[in-house]
């Protein structure tokens, strides 16, 4: 079968063989990476630490800016890593990683151990705990929730009702929450959540159409492909009303509904509205292990938390390890779609490290 | 005999008199007629016994810095009252020499010089205690040298800077007794009137006596007196006599009254520079080096105070608590913010008389409780629990309760938000005045006029409750570190009812810093200069602290602080409301409300 | 007549090439933190004299950048420096010393344009 291939390459690809590469965290971008690298033939092993693979994907009803279906995509990419022969460990959180005589040494808290030639965290991010702004009422008034609890009950029960059962007549949707703000230690954008809140708004106005949605927002960042068509769509079609001004404090009524308090700033003027529900969209910060995963070796954080690539521009996948990789949302917050493409480049970084790597030959 | 060595020290002490007096009479002229009024009627035994009494353990023995720092207060004992004991001993020596009770009043400083020989009764014992309080001067001296270059041995991170004034009266003050030493060794050595220690010495330079080094040394030691008395007026020594007559004028129950007066002054000129209160600012630690209390202190004597300094200070009361002299260093660095803002008072005309409600109970949460709405649910639960008919006075609107505005100086303005709460509180007919917030009890107990209305604190009201059985808290094993709040801790002496609340719902561990020497959060609305990262820096301190008690949970009584602590991150943080509330339900074995909306939250995550 | 000339706004455009900016400059030397607003309009809706009266924070800011000083030297006289604004800033600015700059200033102003 090789017949049409130089010899180099014929030995370049039995020597890959029997290169083994581990990928921390099971969410869409390792599925990703650990297949592209099983197929090019290395040994992969995926190691998850919930049930099942396909992180955050699991949780999400619709993904923007299309309304296609989450479940689909990582159904899509479990047949792939199946198909590739990749190893997959689940129920395993990673939390050492240690560099011995050129190889990777994985450790959990019990006592699994995984070797590998080359190492590609995909542990994904962490969801913004909205109990930290404590103004907004996060896990005190029962009407306020967030954009994830959002996903998961309109994938559990299809659709949006109150804590009284009731539908609302007025949602507010609140941007930046977590993000962007220094009270809470994160001053960068986590870039998906202003699209994300503008496919809810549409979503509620399709199921509830007698129902007003505000979004509540700084500044309207909606950087993608077909994302302002979405606005265009959101404001021509579902008549959501976007307000300029961020939300400073919310009350709750005697009958459970929320007193929001905001500017106006385009009118110059503050605000006060009453509303029945208020999801809050929560942005994305470092994963919970980071710090943990990078104890033990040369991995260093970049100033918001996540990994840090030696070159964000030439070198966005290449971590300050020699040897050990990123890919999707452990770099930085980005939507799948770029999750998916940074995490095939991620692969072909691995191949062309084990590729020229020194220690066992190659050329 | 050459008696014009005691000039120097004539026309130094002489001048130093003539000074003393003129500002003494100045300040207590300056003062209002009502302290006047009650500085004369404050001359009664009694009350000058317990000055004179408070002089002789602060003034000489100094023995709070003792308490706080015994070899700083082995070093000014031993200077003060260790020189106090030579000139009264001197006196009565030179009483005994001359068989008189009048005597010259520079004899006593010069008698080694001019007493050659002559024994009388006791003279023995005489000059061995005139040596031995010399040697322990002496010490003192010493020790204040090493201070100046080893700071560290001392226990302390930082000494003053010093200026001109200081440095010259510095120099003088520790020549003085070197050189009396010396003088004194010399006439040991020529006449033969010294005891164990002038006698040595006089041994060990016996090569160059004469009688004409001999009249050098003295001639120098009166100068270095003379010039020490001459310095001391622009020097940080003027502390000592001001002490003296600022221990009458407190004893007789004179306080700042929100504005300058000499009152200002006496308290200014009494600081020692010691630098105690330096050691105690948390400021340091974010690197603010310029604006504690002995600074500013300094720079109203020298007129040089910028708002830089003055505000940048979080009138957490820290530095007051171990001021040997006393010094209410929070008041008057209020007073110096009243001062300098009485250009720029708000009318707030604006403010309209909203109607009061009927009530017998009103719940005050203030501005910042707002932003916590944690402790205002804790709090209507709890009234409800009460059976209590409460108005929440500024649930919808109400100015602010104005302690902000004095803690930044604006007394006239906060008087108008004052007037316009008071009228609406005594509007509504309550016997209770509940509050939540430190910040605003503080001002509600101490400038507003309330008549018979009761101002309660959360964590008092709470503890009644508890204590007549209206709620019924389940005690559990959680360790609960309690932080004081500034202005309720330090600032209202509140230090049990928080405790004995919290007492009742858990395990409160005590602390190495707590009550009065409670760490501030850091987020103190008093400093208005501070950045967020220099207070993060004071945040993070007070929290590395309390974690090394392991605690389950921080819980605090303030709402700012609650707020400057969960910016943290690292540990739970809860009001005592809260607490409360959540082990209420918890022994009632009803599902707290944060606990059950998060389980419906996150019940689906995938485990 | 007092001389509050320093008080003028000029025309009703802005005037980015000469307005005065002395008192946009002292509070930048002193609070170099509020050069990081972006209106969010956090501080506005919070405010505890926003919540009794017209008054609008981030607009001082905005006037402040803009040199509208007379606009300002009215308005400001409003603020209860209750620091709500401050705890809600995403961008952290020390919003109480802004103000505090700003009234400072003016009144310093004031009296130095008095006619002796
Ligand atoms: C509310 C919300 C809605 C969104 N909606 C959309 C959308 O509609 N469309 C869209 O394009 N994007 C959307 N996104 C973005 C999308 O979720 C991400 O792009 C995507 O989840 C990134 O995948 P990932 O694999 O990088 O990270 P994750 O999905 O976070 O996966 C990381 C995986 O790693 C595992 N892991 C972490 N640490 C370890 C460890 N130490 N050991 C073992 N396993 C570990 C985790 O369990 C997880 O399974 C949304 C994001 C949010 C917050
Ligand atoms: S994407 Fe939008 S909502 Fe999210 S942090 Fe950025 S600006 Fe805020
Ligand atoms: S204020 Fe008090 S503690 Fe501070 S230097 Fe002066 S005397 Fe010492
Ligand atoms: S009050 Fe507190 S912050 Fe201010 S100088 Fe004293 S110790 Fe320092
Ligand atoms: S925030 Fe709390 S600890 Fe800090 S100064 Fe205020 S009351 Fe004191
Ligand atoms: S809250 Fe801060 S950033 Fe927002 S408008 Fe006010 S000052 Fe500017
Ligand atoms: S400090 Fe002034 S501007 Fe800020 S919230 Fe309070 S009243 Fe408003």
């Amino acid at each position: 079968m090789n017949r049409f291939l130089p010899d180099v390459l014929i030995h370049t690809t039995e020597m890959m063989k029997n290169k083994h590469v581990a990928v921390i965290g099971g969410g869409i971008a390792g599925m990703e990476a650990a297949s592209v690298l099983a197929r090019q033939g290395l040994k992969v092993t995926l190691v998850e630490k919930q049930k099942a693979t396909g992180g955050k994907l699991n949780d999400w009803h619709h993904l923007f800016p299309d309304f296609s279906s989450p479940g689909v995509v990582v159904e899509n990419l479990d047949k792939k890593t199946v198909r590739a022969g990749v190893n997959v460990v689940c129920h395993t959180e990673i939390s050492h990683i240690e560099r011995n005589n050129g190889r990777f040494e994985l450790s959990d808290q019990r006592d699994v151990k995984i070797f590998a030639d080359a190492v590609i965290v995909a542990s994904g991010f962490h969801v913004f705990d909205a109990t930290l702004k404590e103004e907004y009422g996060y896990g005190l008034f029962s009407n306020v929730i967030t954009s994830v609890d959002f996903e998961r009950r309109m994938k559990k029960h299809g659709k949006l009702l109150t804590l009284q059962g009731t539908e609302p007549r007025r949602v507010a949707i609140i941007h930046c929450v977590g993000s962007r703000d220094a009270k809470v230690g994160n001053i960068y954008c986590s870039k998906v959540c202003c699209i994300t809140g503008i496919k809810q708004a549409i979503e509620i106005n399709k199921m509830l159409p007698e129902c007003e949605v505000f979004c509540f927002y700084m500044d309207l960042r909606l950087y993608g492909s077909k994302f302002d068509s979405l606005y265009l769509e959101a404001q021509k079609r579902h008549k959501i009303q976007f307000i300029r001004g961020r939300l400073s404090e919310a009350a709750e009524r005697p009958d459970k509904s929320l007193q929001l308090k905001a500017e106006d700033t385009l009118q110059g003027r503050p605000l006060r509205m009453n509303v029945d529900l208020v999801i809050l969209l929560v942005g994305m910060e470092p994963a919970l292990s980071n710090s943990s995963l990078m104890r033990n070796n040369q991995m260093k954080p970049d100033e918001n938390g996540f990994f840090r690539s030696v070159n964000m521009h030439e070198a966005r996948n290449v971590g300050t390890q020699e040897g050990i990789f990123m890919a999707g949302t452990a770099i930085c917050p980005m939507a799948v779609n770029e999750t998916l493409e940074n995490a095939r480049s991620a692969a072909l970084e691995v191949m062309n490290f084990l590729r020229t790597d020194k220690n066992h030959g190659g050329f | 005999m050459e008696n014009f060595i005691i000039i120097p020290f004539t026309v130094g002490l002489i001048y130093l008199t003539l000074v003393l007096i003129y500002r003494f009479v100045k300040w207590v002229r300056g003062l209002s007629k009502l302290d006047k009024l009650r500085l004369v009627q404050s001359f009664k035994i009694r009350r000058m016994l317990r000055s004179l009494k408070e002089v002789f353990y602060e003034g000489l023995l100094h023995r709070k810095i003792f308490r706080k720092n015994p070899v700083l207060g082995y070093m000014h004992m031993s200077l003060a009252f260790g020189w106090f004991l030579l000139i009264v001993l001197g006196h009565i020596e030179v009483m005994a020499a001359r068989r008189s009770l009048l005597v010259p009043f520079y004899l006593p400083v010069f008698f080694r010089y001019f007493e050659t020989g002559t024994t009388f009764f006791a003279s023995g014992i005489f000059s061995f205690l005139m040596d031995f309080f010399l040697l322990i001067v002496l010490s003192g001296v010493a020790l204040a040298m090493l201070k100046r270059f080893k700071k560290q041995l001392f226990g302390m991170k930082k000494t003053t800077r010093l200026k001109t004034g200081d440095r010259m009266a510095l120099t003088s003050l520790w020549l003085i007794f070197p050189l009396r030493l010396l003088a004194e060794g010399m006439s040991a050595e020529l006449y033969g009137n010294g005891s164990f220690l002038t006698s040595s010495v006089g041994h060990i330079i016996g090569s160059f006596s004469s009688e004409s080094t001999n009249l050098v040394l003295w001639t120098a030691y009166s100068c270095a007196l003379g010039f020490f008395f001459a310095a001391l007026p622009n020097s940080r020594y003027m502390h000592i006599p001001t002490e003296v007559l600022l221990i009458f004028v407190r004893n007789a129950g004179i306080r700042l009254k929100k504005r300058n007066n000499t009152y200002t002054d006496i308290q200014v000129f009494s600081c020692s520079r010691c630098g105690l209160c330096l050691d105690n600012c948390q400021m340091a630690a974010a690197g603010i080096n310029h604006a504690q209390s002995v600074y500013i202190l300094k720079n109203i004597r020298n007129n040089n105070l910028t708002d830089e300094q003055l505000f940048n200070c979080l009138l957490c009361g820290k530095c007051e608590v171990d001021c040997p002299v006393g010094i209410n260093t929070i008041d008057l660095r209020i007073t110096q913010r009243i001062e300098s803002t009485l250009q720029y008072n708000s009318s707030y005309n604006y403010l309209e008389d909203l109607p009061a409600r009927k009530a017998s109970t009103i719940y005050f949460a203030g501005c910042m409780t707002h932003l916590t709405p944690g402790i205002i649910a804790s709090m209507k639960t709890l009234f409800h629990m009460a059976g209590e008919n409460v108005w929440f006075m500024d649930e919808e609107k109400a100015p602010c309760c104005g302690r902000p505005l004095m803690l930044a100086g604006q007394h006239d303005a906060a008087s108008k938000l004052i007037v316009n709460n008071t009228r609406k509180i005594l509007g509504s007919g309550a016997k209770t005045l509940v509050v939540s917030c430190p910040i605003c009890y503080k001002v509600f107990r101490e400038d507003y006029e309330l008549g018979n209305v009761e101002v309660l604190f959360h964590a008092e009201y709470i503890s009644r409750l508890i204590r007549e059985q209206i709620i019924l808290p389940g005690k559990t094993t959680t360790r609960i570190v309690y932080h004081d709040p500034c202005e309720l801790g330090r600032g209202m002496g509140m230090f049990e009812p928080p405790r004995e609340v919290l007492r009742a719902t858990g395990k409160v561990i005590p602390v190495k810093n707590e009550k009065q020497m409670a760490h501030c959060c850091g987020g103190s609305l008093g400093n208005l200069k501070i950045s967020q990262q220099e207070r993060a820096v004071l945040r993070n301190q007070a929290v590395k602290d309390y974690q090394q008690y392991l605690p389950d949970v921080l819980a605090t009584a303030c709402p700012l602080c609650k707020k400057t602590f969960a910016r943290h991150r690292g540990i739970e943080v809860m009001d005592i409301a809260e607490i409360v509330v959540s082990s209420i339900r918890k022994s009632a074995e009803v599902v707290p409300v944060k606990a059950s909306v998060k389980e419906e939250a996150f019940a689906e995550e995938l485990v | 007549m007092e001389d509050f000339s320093f008080l003028n706004p000029g025309s009703r455009q802005i005037d980015f090439d000469n307005f005065d900016d002395r008192l946009l400059l002292y509070v930048l030397e002193y609070e170099p933190s509020f050069v990081t607003c972006i209106s969010c309009g956090g501080c506005t809706a919070t405010c505890s004299a926003g919540n009794l009266t017209n008054f609008n924070v981030r607009k001082i800011g905005l006037w402040l950048r803009r040199g509208e000083t007379e606009k300002l030297s009215q308005e400001i006289e409003k603020c209860m420096f209750c620091g709500k604004c401050t705890l809600v800033c995403p961008r952290d600015i020390n919003i109480r010393n802004v103000i505090l700059l700003i009234k400072k200033r003016i009144s310093e102003l004031k009296t130095e344009n008095q006619p002796v």
